[in-house]
């Protein structure tokens, strides 16, 4: 069978071990004419087989850029990686187009953030579907088709052999994220990036969508990087999660150990910031006060500085080390985690100095973009 | 799809209708009388002989009537009428007799340049800017910059005279002499014109190319595995040659008009010489029955293109 997952009782011990995915220190720079633009810079992170990793940040925090420095898949030309991304015991950064080129999709594959433009509008769905398999796999035409038409079928497209013969144009949104689902789930692969899967997609879409990748990602025995800017898509669906802030991770955690005790001010502004279910579709409750951070000339001192409701003046001056908790696997960088007696002082000193960001935050005044702009000091 | 089919072909019709209209009406414009062009103009006139030539070619009537026959003759007989020069000799055979040459070098051009063209753009594309890219743009600059004639000439002297490979001049018809022959005839022509379209051609599809391969979907298809020239032919091309098919179509339309400088370098017998002659022999019929021939081609061709469109991309067929 081409299309079956890998199989994890055939896998030798030190194979179950071992993680399957270990990236570290991973620094992806652009070269800009306004400057080096630190897209991600020093992530370390590792995933185990069959295990889901939750990478959840605000737009521009890095992690369309991170999954793809991962996959190798950054192809413009400014391009400057450093570090080290070891997938089964290889060196990927080490590895030329070439070499790279029998991992994706065999390997590793990813579904794209925008289902929309990802599918060539000129090329029939089902010739998109089985380009890769007759090419990775070898298969007489007919066979490709039989595997394609049953990867439809097993995304729940109905019809699968009249939508063999669509072209993108043709579908829902929904229906074309589900396509590029089968594409990437085709050759088999062992690791499945998913870019903001939903993000493009209706809300009553949104869950299909996630419950499929989650079926398949079990059913197939894959391990996978799920990418999303909203903590609740990835509440319920992961092993891990890791949050990112200006291209570095600042909050790394077991899903249920993040959401039982989360330490880091961006975690809990970000969980504060889920739009909840009942809500009108377009109204982004309680955004985040203040402007993602300018990657060529990040703040000085902790990159969330200028918009935590907690910081004090240390926090403008000294970048505070990704270190652990108390309880195992739990990493945060923060002075003044939430939680801790140091971070209530904090958050108390804030309040009564009326900084604009904690005002915010305690929901006493409206969080706006201009809010926080210019108020820089704190406590 | 029906509905724009005909609204298409409403437009063909429209076009050609003005094309005739304003042929008929520049002819007009050239200067001197017709009359010259019947009878030598160092004879003593007869003027009732002149009344009769006028009588018979309808000259006195006014112009109304006389596009109203010409337009009744040309749709109804596909007779564009007899020449004033060679009496006799109607333009429509001339038409057909020489449009054989002139088309075949006309496509024979643009099949040379498409030839050479994509793999060269796409190349461009995919290696922007690094050294093979540098070298084959500035070669597409020069083939650019240098005019068909004097390709023609450079390519004549290397092939027929230093290196005796080809003939110079003249040219073999398939009927008569062969297929050989007639390329042995062809090629240097065609190629000379092939070149100044191959350099426009080349950046055409660099620059789509360019554009396209940024597209979400060509990303896809490389994180698929897929060989680069397996995505750059089968997944970027046909995106990235929209504009190309539009240029292509204009420029062979404007082709068939267009080979009179070379037909005239290698004494080729096509249009564009008969046009010439014609042009200089006061022979307004003959004028007037090339010209919008050629318009008539010209706008067909570009009626095809906007119709190759819609196989292009699937998109379209839907609008
Ligand atoms: N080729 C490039 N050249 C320069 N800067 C780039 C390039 N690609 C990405 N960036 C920058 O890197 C930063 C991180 O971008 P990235 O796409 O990874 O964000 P993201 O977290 O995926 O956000 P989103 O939720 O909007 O997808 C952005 O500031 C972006 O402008
Ligand atoms: S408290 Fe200080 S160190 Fe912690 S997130 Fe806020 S600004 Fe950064
Ligand atoms: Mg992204």
């Amino acid at each position: 069978m081409p299309t079956a997952g890998a199989d994890a009782t055939r896998l030798t011990r030190s194979e179950k071990t071992e993680p399957l995915l270990v990236v570290e220190d991973l620094k992806t720079y652009f070269q800009t004419p306004n400057g080096l633009v630190k897209a991600v810079d020093g992530v370390t992170l590792s995933v185990e087989r069959g295990k889901t990793l939750g990478v959840v940040g605000e737009s521009g925090s890095g992690k369309t850029v991170l999954s793809r420095s991962i996959m190798r898949l950054n192809t413009a030309g400014n391009v400057i990686t450093h570090g080290s991304v070891t997938y089964n015991g290889e060196d990927l950064l080490a590895k030329s187009p070439r070499q790279m080129r029998d991992i994706w999709g065999v390997e590793m594959a990813m579904v794209f953030q925008d289902p929309m433009t990802s599918l060539n509008p000129v090329v029939k769905v089902g010739r998109q579907m089985t380009e890769h398999i007759r090419h990775h796999l070898g298969v007489s035409k007919k066979d490709a088709r039989d595997t394609a038409v049953e990867l439809l079928r097993s995304v729940r497209i109905p019809e699968p052999e009249a939508r063999f013969d669509n072209y993108p144009h043709e579908m829902s949104g929904g229906m074309r994220q589900r396509v590029c689902i089968a594409i990437a789930l085709a050759c088999g692969p062992k690791m499945l990036f998913a870019d903001e899967p939903t993000t493009a997609l209706d809300v009553t879409v949104q869950h299909q969508i996630l419950n499929l990748l989650g079926q398949q990602q079990v059913d197939r025995f894959m391990t996978m990087i799920m990418v999303t800017h909203d903590l609740g898509v990835v509440a319920g669906r992961t092993d891990e999660i890791a949050v990112m802030y200006a291209g570095k991770v600042v909050e790394k955690a077991p899903t249920k150990q993040l959401f039982a005790d989360m330490r880091h001010p961006y975690t809990e502004a970000l969980l504060r910031s889920i739009p909840k279910i009942d809500d009108p579709k377009h109204t982004k409750l309680s955004a985040i006060s203040g402007r993602p951070p300018d990657l060529i000339n990040p703040p000085s001192g902790c990159a969330f500085s200028p918009r935590c409701p907690y910081a004090q003046p240390q926090c403008f001056t000294d970048t505070p080390p990704l270190g652990a908790a108390p309880t195992p696997g739990h990493q945060y960088a923060c002075w003044f985690p939430v939680g801790s007696p140091e971070g209530k002082d904090a958050w108390d000193k804030n309040l009564e100095a009326k900084r604009p960001q904690t005002m915010a935050a305690a929901g006493l005044v409206n969080a706006t973009e201009e809010l926080a702009a210019g108020a820089v000091v704190g406590g | 799809m029906i509905k724009m089919l005909g609204l298409r072909l409403a437009r063909l019709v429209a076009t050609l209708f003005a094309v005739s209209v304003i042929t008929f009406a520049m002819t007009l414009l050239l200067p001197g009388d017709p009359i010259n062009a019947i009878l030598p103009p160092t004879t003593e006139r007869d003027p009732q002989i002149v009344a009769q030539i006028r009588e018979e070619y309808g000259l006195d009537n006014n112009i109304a009537v006389r596009y109203k026959d010409w337009l009744n003759d040309a749709v109804l007989h596909q007779d564009l009428g007899t020449s004033y020069v060679t009496r006799g000799q109607k333009v429509t055979d001339q038409i057909k007799n020489r449009v054989p040459v002139t088309a075949q070098l006309a496509l024979m051009a643009v099949v040379i340049a498409l030839f050479f063209a994509i793999p060269i753009g796409v190349l461009g594309a995919y290696r922007q800017s690094k050294w093979d890219d540098q070298l084959t743009s500035a070669g597409m600059q020069v083939a650019l910059s240098i005019p068909n004639f004097i390709a023609a000439i450079m390519l004549g002297w290397l092939f027929a005279i230093k290196l005796d490979l080809l003939p110079n001049t003249g040219w073999a018809r398939i009927s008569k002499e062969g297929l050989l022959a007639n390329l042995k005839t062809s090629i240097l022509p065609a190629t000379a014109l092939a070149l100044t379209q191959m350099a426009i051609f080349s950046r055409l599809v660099r620059s789509d190319m360019i554009a396209t391969l940024q597209e979400n979907y060509i990303l896809s298809a490389r994180a698929k595995g897929l060989p680069d020239r397996f995505v750059l032919f089968r997944h970027a091309l046909r995106p990235s040659s929209l504009s190309l098919i539009t240029i292509v179509g204009i420029n062979f339309g404007a082709l068939l008009g267009g080979t009179v400088v070379i037909e005239q370098v290698f004494s080729l017998p096509g249009l564009g010489s008969k046009l010439l002659s014609a042009i200089s022999s006061r022979d307004i019929l003959m004028v007037q029955g090339i010209t919008v021939f050629i318009a008539t081609v010209y706008v067909i061709v570009n009626t095809l293109v906007d119709l190759l469109y819609i196989v292009i991309d699937p998109r379209i067929r839907r609008s």
